[in-house]
């Protein structure tokens, strides 16, 4: 294993950590709307990811600059090429971010309204445009011989990413709906869970259709293991919510979500952006990647790092622990 | 579309434009950022060592402005880790190599540390321990600084390239690294380092000056905003002193490492010696000289070579240097922006400097200072000249006026440093390597560029009135009140009612001492 391949894992491994971490975000932030009852069970909703959002999105800044450092041809083409939806995605977490801060920052009922607005939107968006970002990845689109997407925004809407699109948003509410269920009490909690059971069959309809796409179009013998994996996770995730387990539910729905990733990934090794023009010019993990000397310093950095990160921020999530209910939200804003 | 306006709608001049709004934009909240966190964290020290009150008042008030600020500082640096892809995606190709590299570590390392950890401040009050509560804040601190530094080297290597070599792969070429500690360590990084964290630390001063005169001239929380007036001159003045020191030497390794942009920044047309430093100029581009100018002999050699008397390269003669090693074409940056983007600089970080220096002596305690004239922790201080000599009433009045406006003078010269440094390195975005135009994306539409542009632009526009009238609100109300929770933090982790032993029910369901 080359260390260009090391690094396509570990991309692979940054993305998993933040659809597990702000999939349940986007899904808390979408459940704002249709399962919190008035204002104070949505702000029991947002305060569950309140110390944790910001942390998790650093999940996607890292997986940006490591594929910066890693594989600059990959970084160039995807974000030049996608260039309409990164600029939708990067509005709503500008306003999403400022949202979750500010809501509470004036008592006057349209101003917090409106950040209510704000969150529930730009938490929605991002969910259905990753899904159609990456369902376009693995598909492949117009690149010509220098490494150049040429297709336009319209060809980023077909069907299979689309429906790339609805997983993501199904999946991630369901995750949402687990989290809440997990780190709520009381009606909330009930409700949560109810919604759970629901959520997590349709997301299970389209993500079956999706990965079932995935594997007979692109597929080989790991990428079928990953999606029985992430299939049968996704069936005890429903079935532990069920039956009122909702830690080994949490933790199923996120093995779903790291299955489905892998399995999206492993569908495309070598190629990192496969043209749909002529496979020659698929960008690969070596006609993509830096140098090797680039990459073993990367290497070090994240082998170092990301140990660190994944202990304090677990520790993070240990010390905010409780759950939370309406009687420990106050009443005055702040 | 007569050659203006190709020119003005040229994909190059819309990316440039776009990344200047953007870039700029983020780096008001920046500074703010680095010396907020210093500050709140310093203050929650005082808090936990001594147990002041009034600490702890002035930690949760400096605190929750640097949290308003913040939050922009978060949102607006995402956009800067993607659009060196989506604009500049042949830079990208070129350098990705090499400036990746410090980007993922300042997102691995830097801002990791920030976010979990300004979460676990935002909302530890009722979960942690005092001392660790501290900690966290300590912790945001030094990921700001560091994430700065990693910045820093990024654009280091654009201004002064090294430890690289140019390597073809198929066909295509680009710059592939051989050496990160000299990326990471050379002079350039060292002294642009110093330079924005010390302009930071002013900033951080004048903001708290600004903010402490303006509670005090209206005689409320006067005990808070007595403190926080001296510590803010205090920062200011180290940051002064810094600013200058790093300034002088960022000045000499710049006339080392790209001449053009320093004589661009004196309008110095054609070789001098001695260089004289100028303090106004009218010129022709198109000529190559100053139809009106006013200079001091001498001071430009000195600042440049520590030498009242050496040559200086006029932009003429370097302007011909480059064309011989570089090929035809004009090397110069815009003259005029340079020369005044350079001069605000210096005017808006020299007058906040000044007034600063000034209050930290007119205000002091003690020093030099007859009994009679000292003044109590409650008492807004009075402006002593000398002894016993009290500042006229109104020169005093101008002082508490002007030192109140001077929260935003820094701020505002840091921008216009930024302008003079990026715009004066044109037409290269990596110095002596890489041309700007050869650096934008070949495939992204003028539409698309000029979609995003309006879109950034507009929604920075509406989110700075939110977060100027949110900071306006939150300075006018001053420190809040102390409550029972604030004073008394809990002793283990996890706070009240988080544990199989937890005390009783009335405890669990106490609300979150902070909700969104």
């Amino acid at each position: 294993m080359e260390l260009h391949d090391v690094w396509f894992v570990l991309i692979a491994i940054l993305w998993i950590g933040y659809f597990f971490l702000e999939g349940f975000d986007f899904g808390i932030g979408i459940l704002t709307k249709g399962l919190a009852r008035g204002r104070t069970e949505r702000r029991v909703l947002i305060n569950t990811i309140g110390p944790v959002w910001d942390g998790n999105e650093v999940w996607l800044l890292s997986a940006g600059g490591a594929t910066f450092a890693a594989f600059p041809e990959w970084y160039a083409t995807l974000f030049s090429g996608f260039y309409l939806p990164l600029l939708i995605i990067l509005l709503c977490l500008i306003v999403r971010g400022v949202a979750f801060e500010y809501r509470a920052k004036r008592p006057e009922e349209r101003w917090q309204t409106n950040w209510e607005h704000a969150i529930f939107w730009t938490s929605l968006v991002p969910a259905v445009l990753w899904g159609v970002a990456f369902g376009n990845i693995v598909r492949g689109v117009k690149i010509d011989a220098h490494k150049e997407y040429v297709g336009n925004f319209w060809d980023l809407l077909n069907p299979y990413a689309i429906l790339g699109g609805l997983v993501t948003l199904t999946l991630f509410t369901f995750h949402g709906a687990v989290f809440a269920s997990l780190k709520t009490v009381g009606d909330v909690r009930v409700r949560a869970r109810k919604a759970a059971l629901g959520l997590g069959l349709v997301a299970a309809a389209f993500a079956l259709g999706f990965l079932i796409w995935t594997q007979a179009d692109k597929g080989d013998g790991s990428s079928l293991v990953a999606m029985i994996v992430a299939v049968v996770a996704l069936v005890g995730a429903i079935g532990a919510i069920k039956v009122g387990r909702e830690g080994w539910s949490f933790a199923l729905s996120g093995i779903t979500i790291a299955a489905a990733v892998a399995m999206l990934f492993l569908t495309m090794f070598p190629n990192v952006m496969p043209s749909s023009l002529n496979a020659d010019w698929s960008l690969t993990v070596s006609n993509a990647s830096s140098s090797p000397y680039t990459l073993k310093i990367m290497t070090w950095c994240a082998a170092v790092a990301t140990p660190i990160v994944l202990l304090y921020q677990s520790w993070t999530y240990w010390v905010f622990r409780k759950r939370i209910g309406t009687q420990h939200i106050a009443d005055a804003a702040h | 579309m007569d050659s203006t306006m190709v020119m003005a709608l040229a994909p190059e001049t819309l990316a440039r434009w776009q990344f200047g709004i953007t870039t700029v934009y983020h780096f008001l909240f920046v500074p703010l950022t680095i010396s907020l966190a210093a500050v709140t964290a310093i203050l929650e020290t005082a808090w936990v060592r001594t147990g002041k009150e009034h600490y702890l008042r002035a930690t949760k008030f400096w605190g929750k402005l640097f949290l308003i600020n913040i939050a922009m500082g978060v949102v607006t640096g995402i956009v800067q880790e993607f659009q060196f892809g989506m604009n500049w995606s042949d830079y990208s190709r070129f350098v990705g190599d090499i400036f990746g590299a410090p980007l993922a570590f300042e997102a691995l390392i830097a801002f990791f540390f920030e976010s979990t950890f300004i979460g676990l401040w935002i909302f530890g009050w009722d979960k942690l321990p005092k001392k660790l509560h501290c900690a966290t804040i300590w912790m945001v601190s030094i990921g700001t600084i560091l994430s700065a530094y990693f910045i820093m080297a990024a654009n280091s290597f654009m201004q002064h390239p090294v430890g690289y070599r140019i390597v073809e792969r198929d066909g295509v070429k680009r710059a592939e690294l051989t050496d990160f500690v000299a990326v990471l360590t050379q002079e350039t990084v060292l002294v642009n380092f110093w330079h924005v964290i010390s302009a930071s630390i002013l900033v951080g001063g004048a903001f708290l000056t600004g903010i402490a005169i303006f509670h005090l001239r209206k005689k409320q929380h006067i005990r808070t905003m007595r403190m926080s007036l001296r510590l803010g001159l205090v920062t200011a003045m180290v940051g002064t002193l810094l600013t200058v020191v790093s300034a002088d030497t960022l000045g000499k390794v710049m006339y080392e490492q790209q001449p053009m942009k320093m004589s661009a920044a004196e309008a110095l047309w054609d070789n001098e010696k001695p260089a004289p430093f100028s303090l106004f100029a009218y010129g022709d581009v198109s000529k190559g000289h100053n139809t009106v100018a006013i200079e001091i002999p001498g001071i430009l050699s000195f600042l440049a070579k520590n030498n009242f008397n050496a040559e200086i390269p006029g932009i003429n003669d370097i302007n011909k240097a480059e064309q011989d090693s570089f090929g035809p074409g004009d090397y110069r940056p815009n003259i005029p922006t340079a020369y005044w983007s350079y001069r605000w600089m210096i005017g808006f970080g020299g007058v906040s400097m000044a007034l600063c220096t000034a209050g930290l002596w007119l205000t002091r305690r003690k020093f030099w200072l007859a009994p009679a004239h000292r003044t109590g922790e409650d008492d807004v201080p009075k402006l002593m000249l000398t002894k016993n000599k009290e500042l006229t009433p109104k020169l005093g009045n101008w002082w508490w006026r002007l030192s109140q406006w001077t929260l935003i003078f820094p701020l505002i010269g840091i921008s216009w440093g930024w302008i003079f440094t990026e715009t004066g390195r044109q037409p290269w975005v990596v110095y002596g390597v890489l041309r700007t135009r050869d650096a934008v994306s070949p495939g992204v539409s003028q539409g698309e560029v000029i979609t995003s542009l309006i879109v950034f632009t507009l929604i920075y526009a509406i989110l700075a009135v939110i977060e100027v009238k949110l900071m306006v609100k939150y300075v006018k109300q001053g420190p809040p009140e102390l409550t029972e929770a604030d004073l008394n933090p809990p002793t283990k982790i996890g706070g009240p009612g988080s544990g199989a032993d937890s005390g009783d029910a009335s405890d669990a369901d106490r609300p979150m001492a902070f909700s969104y």
